[in-house]
């Protein structure tokens, strides 16, 4: 790390040296070599490749796994202090002037964190969509996509600078588009993908930006180079790069104001609404905060920014999840609501980073986790998504309901499950960062947990719990092994994520090298965790009172004005539609009318001129030769008159 | 006494003769005459101006423009003749296929 002084003493509790990689972190290429290979002979392979094609992707997914578990082993076994370690793969971009680009992976707390999730989570999903997509004759291209997503999200954390980075950044986007659409004869899933492509776009442009602006101050697109001149930058220069990769994170992570294409993404297969939600895609922009969490150090405005972004997204997400009746819909709501709380915890500055990390890892386990669950339900009841039509099927599919039910209670933050222990102590941090802004998000946190907690016991209802609604031809039935077993060890880790995370600060003193986030000194119970406790229990009550106690009607009622509002996902393609789409229709239209008749009326305009001059001209052609005669005579005349005027 | 001035009025009447037979005159065969009339009337006019400056060099233009009239008739008959078979006609009015 080049550091500078400045740099070093903004952040003396980072200002750590990244030695190279040795022994075995010396191999981990390997890393994101094992699923390219995957997505390469998939891809490539054609159909000879049919037949066993998905478990090469979940072989391919395992032992990246495995090789994450080995360097981070490895990692264990060096002092906190040493962790960070850095190998250069190769020379992507040689020197150019200044710009020179190494592919180089940086393996240290923050990025293994991730690696593990991504390849343990993901490699679960894989096996899972095994008996999921055992039935689509396209589940070769399926799993080959699926390995693309891995080895995308693994670059994207691993890189050691930021056009790495934003080359693994793209390559989700790219990954995402091709799962969401993955049955594109849809055109649903079709414009899903478009959309959720589009939108990620915009946010891009946010990163792409910031990098350019980087390189432009700093001459330096690594983490070790930005992040040592970023001591000694302009505070404009500072805020400015907060706020573009903020727009890079809101596009990734579905955070407002690009949310939109989150919930539509649900088109895609519901192995991939989990991998999108749990493991992949939407952590990256939480990943990209708290991975430049120097430059948010240095501009408390970039800070709020993100701070305000996390709160409403969390709230949005969250009433958008109460009034949705499409199961996946209303956890893709949820997932909004959640990763809200990350960007929250993470534009809290130091208090949060590792909170915002916390809460991200066990996410992944109970997203994961529901969101295999919910695919498990649709499986058994013929792709049927409308939980009004679900109901009673507690009895019937009882590995998934206690599945469901383990994830259930990790979000709501029932001790001891994961939310509890990574969730309170975002709300806690938000009530200390102190003043009108801390209340007022530390509240916003607050209230979202009361509706997260509605919301979910309505799932849980509609689903599971009262009579049974489905029509006849419907019948039920537990999923096969291979797809209830990840979906065990999802439930298991969304009962034990939190606490091992949480308890004795583990967590944060594993990132300590990376992002000093302050120890937890007071226990878990607090005040405001009781609090928090009954308002969840109030508002499941709540929830049981209108879903559980009555009949739920199969049509859904006209409901509230707020209620017909989250149906159309508060109004946010609305926005979209009437703000940027419009007047972005208004002035092609302009522009070709413009087209059609300025510059076309124009050339045209002398075309004819010259075409109807030419067509009467012409006519002087009469074929008599006598006039022929005449026409020279008479300019034979002429020409001696004007030569005998010009003499004279 | 027949000074060079009268050949030159001479040649003017003929030639103005001969272009108000190429415009009025329908019969190809009477156009070309009228053709070889203005020719002529030309080359009268060359001879006088020649005994007028008292050099050779109108008398030599005249040559060269019997030739070129000469082998004009050449070409303008032959035209003349195969229009002629075809058509059963030598007005050149009745050849104006070749219009708009």
């Amino acid at each position: 790390m080049t550091g500078s002084l400045a740099g070093a003493l903004a952040r003396p509790a980072t200002a750590l040296t990244t030695l190279p990689a040795v022994g075995v972190q010396h191999s981990a290429w390997l890393l994101l070599a094992f699923p390219a290979a995957g997505a390469v002979i998939l891809l490539f392979g054609g159909k000879r490749t049919n037949s066993w094609g998905h478990l090469l992707g979940v072989a391919m997914s395992l032992a990246s796994f495995g090789y994450a578990a080995v360097a981070f082993f490895a990692m264990l076994g060096y002092p906190a202090a040493q962790r960070s370690r850095d190998l250069n793969v190769y020379t992507w971009i040689p020197a150019i002037g200044h710009f020179q680009v190494s592919i180089g992976l940086l393996l240290d707390p923050l990025s293994i964190c991730f690696a593990l999730l991504i390849t343990g989570v993901g490699s679960l999903i894989h096996i899972y969509a095994v008996g999921y997509m055992g039935h689509d004759p396209e589940r070769r291209r399926f799993f080959g996509y699926m390995n693309l997503f891995i080895v995308a999200m693994l670059l994207l954390v691993l890189a050691d600078n930021y056009v790495a980075l934003y080359a693994g950044w793209e390559g989700v986007g790219l990954a995402s588009y091709l799962l969401i659409g993955f049955w594109q004869y849809k055109p649903s899933a079709a414009v899903a993908a478009k959309k959720a492509f589009i939108a990620n776009r915009v946010g891009d442009a946010g990163l792409s930006l910031a990098i350019m602006l980087m390189f432009a101050q700093f001459g330096s697109v690594s983490f070790a180079g930005v992040f040592g001149a970023v001591g000694s930058a302009s505070p404009g220069v500072v805020t400015a790069l907060g706020l573009l990769l903020l727009l890079g994170a809101c596009g990734k992570s579905a955070q407002l104001p690009l949310q939109s294409w989150l919930l539509d993404a649900m088109e895609g297969p519901t192995p991939v609404s989990a991998l999108i939600h749990a493991a992949t895609m939407v952590t990256a922009g939480v990943y990209l905060i708290v991975r430049s969490a120097p430059i948010y150090d240095l501009s408390a405005n970039a800070r709020l920014v993100v701070t305000i972004v996390g709160a409403a997204t969390l709230l949005f997400g969250a009433i958008i999840g109460c009034a949705k009746d499409d199961i996946k819909k209303a956890l893709a709501g949820s997932t909004m609501s959640q990763i809200g709380y990350m960007m929250l915890a993470a534009g809290l500055g130091p208090a949060g980073y590792a909170l915002a990390i916390a809460h991200l890892l066990a996410h992944g386990f109970f997203k994961a986790g529901l969101f295999l669950g919910a695919g498990s339900v649709k499986h058994a009841m013929n792709d049927e998504v409308d939980m009004r039509r679900f109901g009673g099927l507690a009895t019937v599919m009882k590995i998934t309901f206690v599945t469901f039910t383990f994830g259930y209670l990790a979000i709501i933050g029932v001790p001891p499950f994961s939310g509890f222990f990574t969730k309170d102590p975002i709300i806690e941090a938000a009530y200390a960062k102190g003043g009108t802004s801390g209340a007022i998000l530390g509240t916003a946190a607050l209230l979202g947990a009361f509706i997260t907690a509605f919301y979910m016991t309505r799932v849980m209802l509609m689903t599971f719990g009262g009579s049974r609604r489905w029509d006849s031809a419907s019948h039920p039935h537990e999923a096969p092994p291979v797809m209830t077993s990840p979906m065990v060890i999802l439930a298991v880790g969304s009962l034990c994520a939190g606490g091992f995370l949480m308890l004795s600060n583990r967590l944060i003193d594993f990132l300590a090298p990376v992002v000093h986030t302050p120890q937890l000194s007071h226990g878990f119970f607090s005040p405001l965790s009781i609090i928090t406790l009954a308002g969840v229990l109030v508002a499941a009550g709540g929830a049981w009172a209108i879903y559980g106690r009555r009949e739920v009607p199969i049509t859904a009622p006209r409901g509230s004005l707020l209620t017909i509002a989250a149906r159309k996902d508060l109004y946010g393609d609305a926005f979209n539609e009437s703000v940027l789409m419009r007047p972005g229709q208004w002035l092609t239209r302009l522009s070709v009318y413009f087209d059609n008749r300025g510059v076309d009326g124009l050339v045209n305009t002398v075309a004819a001129t010259m075409g109807g001059t030419s067509g009467r001209m012409r006519k002087v052609q009469t074929g008599f030769v006598r006039s022929y005669a005449l026409s020279m005579f008479v300019g034979a005349v002429l020409v001696i008159a004007a030569l005998l005027l010009v003499r004279l | 006494m027949i000074s060079p001035a009268h050949y030159v009025a001479l040649a003017a009447i003929l030639f103005v003769i001969g272009g108000v037979g190429v415009l009025v005159r329908r019969n190809a065969l009477v156009v070309f005459m009228c053709v070889e009339l203005m020719l002529n009337a030309v080359n009268l006019a060359f001879i006088a101006f020649a005994r007028l400056h008292g050099n050779l060099d109108g008398q030599v233009i005249a040559f060269f423009v019997m030739v070129v009239a000469a082998a004009e008739v050449v070409v303008g008959l032959a035209i003349l003749t195969s229009i002629f078979r075809t058509r059963r006609s030598a007005s050149v009015d009745d050849a104006s296929l070749l219009k708009y």
